[in-house]
């Protein structure tokens, strides 16, 4: 486990992220640098806790972060993760921001089903379950465009490449709804999850730098966590990052999968 | 969506060959794979599971692995495929344009074989994520220098249609290439294409450069990839040199399923050039006994002096290596080793993957059997291949081209920027064309940070500027221009710079290929170096 804070300002959060080292093939680090990159413009301080494999997590967090990996990789953190899992459930019970990408949100969900019919255990901290795509099924891979029903979350844009295919179960709610691109499993429009703070999505990109009004919403939530429901933060308009969400967004319009 | 997710060479759809109109092209839905990794799977599951293979007969045996490649539709043209090198030669003389394009394409597999059997000295092939082109680049130099005449294809034409292509444009009309017996093919393939080749190629010598993360929307995972090189040659039965990157672990891994074939190492022998610890980027963390590496020297992304302390596997001592690396600017000088015999080198190139391009080189000219002198002659004087640090005279400025296509080479292109000084422009391009990465993803696993505190006039362009000054702007960076226009934003630059100063232009691949046209159209002269070839 590593730490690193930066002092100085009058509020801080507590990052932490899991398994940087492996859950971390598709830039998703980019989510964290977003983060800090935006804590610095608002004045909050991020302490960053990595927590790698065999490592016990800290006693607090006011945002997680994890990522996707390799399928060999996913594997090994597995056990590791499932051992974490009661203390991530109590985590986002008590409104713990989160953002679990890809491979990091299938591991947050009931379970894996391989295409030989074993079930990985998750962390059950979604409602959702994955199954491996049937032989012969390809990868979704793409430009996706999606819209949350979040509140000041909006338009979403990123990247999906996964093979997996998720369904939520009843206790589940949608993070996001597919305008072009496939989501969940290419099929019923759905895209990631939420429960409560904590939010699995399939998009890459990254995507927190180029989805601001995301990035704004989990920092405000770790914000709460820390100082309860009072604390607030100054609406800055980020215009690089207004940008670039509208430059991938005419792209997936052009080139993303059409969801009808 | 139905797009085709394999690279294209250069976007050539179609060629004027006749036997380029390969099934796999224009009509991609439904023949091309999904991926190559996927697709190598399913053709080394369909060749695995035929026991009555004849591996003794090369022809047949490579014809049906591309036929298992083309699906179901090629499946009626197996008969034919019986006699495919009477086939090739009645293609030849007919003069293909009379036959169906899926026919020609049908037959293609024989062709590159009966013209790869043909050259007197054999075959070199280079593969990895990185330094393909420039390698291949130096060791047909080499070649030539020592008198051969290499068969060389050109860089972006590494897939099977560009290097039929090559081969093609060499042989008469009775698929005789005249000449042959001199003839050494040195021939750079991606690394998803190289095990569906391998069979037809048949190299005297494989080089493996490295394995980075690079499109992981085209090739699946980082994994698959080491692994169809490894299944590939597990079911090749025939001779071949392995030169191996033994820093890299995952081609040094290469060596241990291979202990009958004769393999040489290379690597770098300098813990002073080192980092200080691992990238961000690096690929490779587990042994394959499920443990840590753990590296006494990091040269670059999971690239180094490596050990497992769980299985007792390390880095093997390389046959070919670096020693006393110092970089400069525009160039680098160190000890090549080959074989215990020191040279003095200086190669026209800057940063320490030049070090490795040139190392991998000298390891295969060695494998190879070429004189040494040929192969320091290369280094010292093949200067740049195409668009990789090749260097402009326009209007007063020197405009240098650094291609950058994934993180670890965009991270050795901003090590070798650090060593500027801060009043260079420096023009960076971003597209997100099918060879240049859909996915703009990766440029968060660089670590633009580095340049940070760093005063260069920094101008954005390309078909994702704004996702790339997004990304700058996170490290830290702020973009004097973001504009998407490429000769907008190279006017701009020009502009920006006083005569006499210096343009460093870091593009991805398409967007190389666009701004090195205008650069050679302006500047009207050759580069600084002309790619030979």
């Amino acid at each position: 486990m590593t730490s690193v804070a930066s002092s100085g300002a009058a509020r801080s959060i507590r990052v932490v992220t899991l398994y940087p080292e492996v859950m971390d093939v598709y830039a998703d680090r980019g989510n964290l640098l977003a983060v800090q990159a935006r804590c610095r413009v608002l004045g909050v301080g991020v302490e960053v806790i990595a927590v790698g494999m065999g490592d016990a997590l800290p006693s607090e967090a006011d945002l997680v972060l994890i990522g996707g990996g390799q399928d060999r990789e996913q594997r090994r953190i597995a056990p590791d993760l499932a051992a974490k899992g009661s203390a991530l459930r109590a985590w986002a019970d008590s409104y713990t921001a989160m953002l679990a990408v890809c491979g990091g949100f299938q591991l947050f969900g009931n379970f894996y089903r391989t295409g030989a019919g074993e079930e990985l255990p998750g962390v059950g901290l979604f409602d959702v379950t994955t199954v491996a795509p049937a032989p012969g099924m390809p990868r979704c891979i793409g430009d996706m465009l999606a819209q949350s029903d979040l509140a000041g979350v909006g338009e979403l844009v990123g990247f999906e490449n996964h093979g997996g295919r998720t369904y939520l179960g009843p206790r589940a709610l949608a993070f996001a709804w597919v305008r072009h691109g496939f989501g969940n499993n290419g099929d019923d429009g759905t895209e990631g999850a939420v429960y409560r703070e904590a939010i699995g999505t399939y998009l890459h990109g990254s995507v927190l730098p180029k989805n601001p009004a995301l990035l704004d919403r989990l920092i405000l939530a770790a914000l709460r966590h820390r100082y309860g429901a009072e604390a607030s933060i100054e609406a800055t308009r980020d215009e690089y990052a207004e940008r670039a969400h509208r430059a991938a967004a005419d792209v997936a319009r052009k080139r993303g999968r059409a969801n009808s | 969506m139905a797009r085709c997710r394999m690279k294209h060479e250069n976007g050539e759809r179609r060629s004027r060959s006749p036997f380029l109109y390969l099934p796999a092209l224009p009509p991609c839905e439904g023949l091309c794979p999904q991926t190559p990794s996927e697709e190598m799977e399913r053709i080394g599951q369909q060749v695995a599971a035929r026991p009555d293979r004849d591996l003794g007969s090369p022809v047949s045996w490579s014809y049906e692995v591309m036929m298992a490649g083309v699906g179901i539709r090629a499946r009626g043209a197996l008969l034919l495929g019986r006699g495919a090198g009477e086939a090739v030669r009645r293609l030849g003389r007919g003069g293909g344009t009379a036959l169906p394009g899926l026919v020609a394409g049908r037959l293609a597999p024989g062709l590159l074989e009966a013209c790869a059997a043909q050259l007197g000295h054999g075959l070199i092939t280079v593969t990895g994520t990185n330094g393909k082109t420039t390698t291949s680049h130096l060791i047909s130099a080499a070649a030539r220098i020592a008198g051969l005449h290499p068969l060389h294809n050109r860089s972006g034409s590494n897939l099977e249609r560009g290097v039929i292509s090559t081969f093609v444009g060499e042989v008469d009309g009775t698929g005789t290439m005249p000449g042959a017996a001199d003839r050494l093919g040195v021939i750079e393939l991606d690394e998803a294409v190289w095990p569906l080749l391998l069979p037809s190629l048949r190299p005297r010598v494989a080089v493996f450069l490295n394995l980075f993360r690079d499109q992981l929307d085209r090739y699946g995972e980082v994994d698959s990839v080491a692994e169809g090189w490894q299944r590939a040659l597990a079911a090749y039965p025939f001779r071949t040199t392995l030169v191996l990157n033994v820093d890299d672990p995952s081609v040094a891994a290469l060596a241990d399923g291979n202990a009958a074939r004769e393999v040489i190492g290379f690597g770098v022998e300098d813990v002073a050039i080192a980092l200080d610890g691992a990238e961000h980027a690096s690929d490779a963390r587990f042994c394959v006994c499920g443990a840590t590496y753990r590296y006494d020297a990091v040269y670059m992304g999971h690239v180094g002096i490596w050990r497992c302390d769980a299985c007792g596997r390390s880095r093997p001592t390389p046959v070919v290596s670096a020693r006393n690396i110092r970089l400069g600017t525009d160039s680098t000088t160190f000890e090549l080793v080959v074989a215990r015999e020191v040279t003095e080198v200086t190669i026209p190139l800057a940063g320490l993957y030049s070090v490795y391009n040139a190392l991998a080189a000298a390891a295969g000219a060695h494998a190879l059997g070429l004189p040494l002198e040929a192969t320091t002659r290369a280094l010292a004087e093949s200067g740049p291949a195409f668009g990789r640090q090749e260097r402009f005279a326009l209007d007063g400025r020197m405009v240098r081209v650094l291609l950058a296509k994934n993180p670890t080479g965009l991270n050795e292109v901003i090590r070798t920027l650090l060593a500027l000084p801060d009043d260079a422009t420096l023009l960076a391009l971003l597209n997100d064309g099918i060879q240049d990465g859909q996915d703009v993803s990766w440029i968060y696993d660089a670590d633009l940070e580095r340049l940070s505190g760093r005063e260069f006039r920094l101008i954005v362009s390309g078909d994702r500027a704004d996702d790339l000054a997004l990304r700058c702007a996170v490290a830290g960076l702020e973009p004097r221009m973001v504009e998407r226009d490429i000769a907008f934003a190279l006017n701009a630059a020009i502009a920006a710079t006083p005569v006499g100063g210096r343009i460093e232009i870091v593009a991805t691949y398409t967007a190389m290929i666009a701004i090195r046209g205008m650069l050679a159209t302006r500047t009207g002269a050759q580069p600084y170096w002309e790619s030979t070839e």
